[in-house]
Order: structure tokens, then sequence, then C-alpha cells
């Protein structure tokens, strides 16, 4: 293995680690990843990422399921074997929309976990990499990705002394 | 780094409300008068500027309208079951009254809840909900006194009419006298008035709290305030759908329905978080309230946003069951509504999905358009003017029957309520600094971001 050098600064406080992001990125390092503990608010946004397309990943699916489960009572209760209840019309809307709902709501949220499942490469099968054990218990990780930055190895370890890190490690991959 | 360096705004505001404000808001108060007045003159002269409204006044057959009904107007005798003008003035004064009652006391419900949850976030806005209540009396006092005069109260209440409980009696009506043990005078006048009495005086208390709160600090009145909060909601989750079958559902005595709390409650509760909506956006656009910022207007947004389809799932979902089960006597509601009357309520009640449900479902569901003030403005204001239909359907076809319409008689009536509504809230919140300056969680408030 070993083709990946990453640096790993691990700091003690949720602030520190978002000031630290903010920092590190203003001197020109890439950062590959922040592990947390816990959802800190603001981080995505100091990261630099876009807001998350996921919206118009469950609404392309919902209206998948809303279409489908519309041509599955139109064609069973409207066409194929349409049964009369308490007189009223074969195909009443009313009777449809918890149905319709209910197939919208299924179907957007297997296809949004299916495609944020997909898209993160998780799985049965995944190995994740785990910087620091500790960024489950109580330890904010931010790993750098060496070989994706100009930078020096020691270059960036005193970027991430001076930002607050309590301790650099490195971890090959 | 914008994301927590931004600029924490003082905290030391004062609302002005200017004596040329509050002398607009009574003019405006009194012309609703006068446009009622208007209205019932010029209708009485056969002239109709409204929509839905009736040509030429009290054809008394109509008032025996479908169903169970029918027997009891046709025995009516001396009783006035023909339906006036008198009615549809009666029942304009009826609705707005519980549209505002509601209103207020989600104000108070909104509190409460966030005081229990021990919610931080909405501390900034808190002392605009807080003004929100201070208004119950006005609408109570309304309420209690059309209940105890005689003939409001007949027109009001079908269930009210003498002899109707009486058997032997020629108005008696076997399925109303079954409810005599809950629909009888003294049951329901012990209830009108602790409804108003209690939601009134636990407001007092959080209010007096929070005053305190501000001049001693701790958070000795915190919890005092939680507590209260806690009796409040005890009292409320009893008295909501209680006061929904007393004030609106009654009315349509005959008929009943399992979710009408819900249903009641759901249309106070989103109609209370965006007239509070409303009123946080007017201020900002003042320039008061600047700590307001927009993940504030984003999470109440989303409130307003969820208690929005929450009123359309119950609303939508008595009308299935209703629907499945197409039961006489529970269908003839409907009915009343979609072709009774000539057919004069169809539009209010249709409407009602456009405004509440469609329309803020659009406008309220991106994020962006929740941390607009347009979009919000926009939103907010459907659902308050849909919430104002949801109550006119519900109260007109029993109260006004065949004399119900939109006309200048309800838009005089809602000007005059609106603006009392508006003065109370206006003088509560300059009595007081605009936030809680020493509540424990303001913090928080401030700090707000997401």
């Amino acid at each position: 293995m070993a083709d990946n050098k990453y640096l790993v600064g691990v700091f003690d406080d949720e602030d520190e680690v978002l000031h630290a992001v903010g920092e590190v990125r203003h001197s020109g390092v890439k950062i590959h990843e922040v592990y947390t503990p816990f959802a800190i608010h603001g981080l995505d946004r100091a990261l630099g990422y876009d807001r998350p397309r996921m919206g118009i990943a469950a609404f392309l699916f919902g209206i998948t399921g809303t279409c489908c489960v519309l041509l599955l009572t139109f064609w069973t209760m409207g066409i194929d074997w349409p049964i009369n209840v308490g007189g009223k019309n074969f195909f009443p809307w009313p009777t449809n929309v918890p149905i319709l709902f209910e197939g919208t709501v299924l179907l957007a949220s297997f296809g949004m976990s299916f495609t944020f499942f997909v898209l993160e490469g998780m799985g049965p099968t995944a190995k994740p990499i785990i910087f620091d054990v500790r960024s489950t218990d109580d330890k904010f990780v931010m790993a750098i990705d060496l070989s994706k930055n100009k930078l020096s190895e020691a270059e960036i370890t005193d970027i991430l002394k001076d930002s607050g890190a309590s301790e650099v490690n490195v971890k090959e991959v | 780094m914008a994301h927590n360096t931004h600029e924490i705004p003082s905290t030391e505001e004062r609302f002005e409300f200017t004596s040329e404000s509050k002398s607009k808001l009574l003019i405006a108060a009194a012309l609703g008068v006068v446009l009622v007045a208007l209205g019932a003159f010029l209708l009485n002269k056969g002239w109709s500027i409204g929509v839905w409204e009736s040509h030429g006044a009290g054809h008394g057959a109509a008032a025996g309208h479908e169903g169970g009904h029918a027997a009891a107007a046709a025995h009516g005798g001396g009783e006035h079951h023909g339906a006036t003008l008198i009615n549809r003035i009666i029942a304009n004064i009826w609705m707005n009254s519980v549209y505002f009652l509601g209103i207020s006391v989600v104000g108070m419900f909104f509190i409460a809840y966030n005081y229990v949850a021990k919610a931080g976030w909405p501390v900034t806005m808190k002392r605009v909900s807080e003004a929100f209540p201070s208004f119950i009396i006005v609408p109570g006092i309304i309420l209690i006194i059309l209940f105890a005069i005689p003939s409001t109260r007949h027109m009001i209440f079908h269930w009210t009419h003498h002899g109707i409980m009486e058997k032997g009696s020629e108005n008696y009506d076997k399925i109303i006298a079954t409810k005599s043990w809950y629909l009888n005078m003294p049951f329901f006048t012990i209830r009108l008035l602790a409804y108003v009495g209690v939601w009134y005086y636990l407001w007092t208390l959080i209010r007096k709290y929070s005053i305190a709160e501000e001049q001693e600090g701790g958070v000795e009145y915190y919890y005092k305030s939680r507590n209260v909060s806690k009796i409040f909601l005890l009292f409320f989750a009893v008295t909501s759908s209680t006061s929904a079958w007393d004030l609106s559902m009654s009315i349509d005595t005959h008929w009943f329905s399992t979710m009408f709390g819900w249903y009641h409650l759901a249309s106070w509760h989103v109609a209370g978080l965006a007239a509070i909506m409303y009123a946080v956006l007017i201020l900002k656009d003042k320039g008061y309230l600047r700590a307001v910022n927009e993940s504030h207007l984003h999470d109440l947004g989303k409130l307003i946003f969820g208690f929005s389809i929450f009123w359309t799932y119950v609303w939508f979902a008595q009308y299935l069951l209703i629907f499945y089960a197409n039961l006489p006597e529970e269908t003839i509601y409907f009915r009343e509504r979609f072709t009774g009357h000539d057919g004069r309520y169809w539009w209010p009640f249709h409407i009602n999905f456009v405004l509440n449900f469609f329309f803020p479902f659009l406008i309220l569901m991106a994020r962006d358009s929740k941390r607009r003030p347009t979009f919000l403005k926009l939103g907010c204001g459907s659902i308050l003017v849909g919430h104002w239909f949801d109550f006119y359907q519900m109260h007109m076809p029993g109260i006004a029957k065949d004399q119900g319409g939109i006309g200048i008689i309800e838009w005089g009536t809602t000007l005059t309520f609106a603006s009392l509504f508006i003065y109370f809230v206006g003088t509560q919140l300059s009595k007081a600094n605009l936030y809680p300056k020493k509540h424990p969680f303001l913090e928080e408030s401030l700090h707000h971001d997401i």
C-alpha cells in the first residue's frame, strides 16, 4: 500500500478546528477532510463545500414514485379490475392521495439513501480510512493529502501547529 | 470565515409606538365599524357589492336546508330560524373573534413549547410572540358577550334553543338532547370563562417573569417561566380541543368529527406562527430587531412550512374519512359547504387548499425563500388570509346560512379586529426592551447560525 501520505492534525475543541479550517485554507493548503465526533455548524461552509444537491435527487426519485403509484392505482382500479365501493366512482381522487404520498416518500427516501451510499462509497465491503480513532470520541481530526499539496510536509506541519493543532501525525495509507 | 464573525447588534432596542400610528390604528378600527354599518345598509337596500352575496334578504324557506336541521327549522315557530343580515354580522364578529383569539393564544403556545423544549434560538423573537396574548382579552370578552345575550346565542348555537333538549317539547331534538351532558348552559359558560381567563392569566405570569428577569437577571425566572409553560401546555392540550368543539364545531350541532380539535388547533397554530413571522418582518423593515438574522427567519419559516402541511394533512384526513365512510350524518357537513345555500360556500371552502397549502408549499419549499423577507411575506400573507377563509367556512354556513357572502361587512369586521390586534401588540412591545436582555439563552440565540 503506502501510496498515499496524509498529515493528520488533531484538535481538542470544535471552535479551534472551525477556526483552523479557515486559517489552513487561507495559507493555501488543500484539506482532504475533517472528522468530528458530532456535527459542527458552519464547518461545511468553512471547508468551502457546495450546497448539497440531494434535494434534486429527492425530487426526481419522489416524482418517479408519484408517477409509478398513480400508474398502479389507475391501472388496477380504473381499467383492469374496477370495483364498486359504496357507489363511488371507480377512480375517485381522494382515495389516491394517501398512497400517492406514501409512494412519493418511500421512493424519495430510499433513493436518497442509495444515492448517498453510492456517492460516499459506503457499503458492506467498503474499507474506510481511520485517520485517528479518537475522532469518534473527543478529538477533532483534520486530514491533509500531501500528494495533492505543493507545500512540503514540514511547512504544513507548522501551519497546523500554528492554527492550534495539539498534535500532528503522519498516516500512510 | 463569515460564519462566526458576523456582527452581533446591540440588544438595547426599544420599540416606539408613536401616537400617530396609534391614532391611525384607532381610526382604522372605527372605519371598520363604519364599513360594517355601510355594508349592512347597502345590502338592506338590495345593493350588493361583494361576491356570493344574496340579492333580496331573508327567504326563510332556504333556512330549512338539508338533513337534520330541516325538522327543527320547520318546527321553528317563534324561534328565529331564518337567517337575516344580523346573522351575517354576528357570524362575522364570532368568526373573527375565534380567529384572532387563536392567533393571540398561539403567541403563548409558541413561548410555552419553546421553554419546555429548552429551545434557545427563538429568544430574540420572544418579546414579539410575548406581546400577542395580550389581545386574548378582547376576542375573549366579545365571545362571552355574544354568548351571554340570548338572541345572539340562539343565532350562533342551534343547541341553545328553548326546549330543544326537553322531551315532549315541540322543539325536541333527540340527537341534540343526547349531547346535553356536554352542551349545556352552565358547563359551556364555565368552559368559555376558563379558556379566556386561564390562558390570559398564565400569560400575565409569563409576562411578569419576563419583565422581572430583565430587572434582576439570574435563572430563577427562567425556571418559573418553564413551570408556567408546563402548566399552560397541559391545560392547552385539553382546552385547544374542547375550545374547538365549543367555539366552532357545536355551531353545526348534529355533526361531529373526532379530528376537529386537531384541525382547529392546526389552523390556529400555523396562522399564529405566520402572524409572528409577519410581525418580526415588519419590525425589521422599520429598523428594529436587527439581531434577528436569516437563520432565525429560516427556522421559523421551517415551522410555518411544516405546520402548513400538518394543517393540510388534518384537513384532508378529516375529509377523506368522511368521504370513505359516506355516512349521511357526517357528509352533511361537506354537502352544506359544497352545494348548500345555493353553493355560496363552495369557493371559501376550496380556496383553503390553494391559500393554505398549495401556494405556501411552493413558495416556502426552497431554503433560500425561507431566508428572504419577500418570499416569507408572500407565503405568510397567503397563510393568514387562507386561515381567515378556513374559519369563515367553519362558522358561516351554520350561522349566516343563506345570507353569507364576502363583502364590505367582512372587510370591515376584519379591519376592526386586525387594527385592534396591532394596537394591543404594539402597546405591549413598546412597554419593554425588544429583546429579553437577561434571558439565559439570549447569547445562544444571538449567535444562531444554520
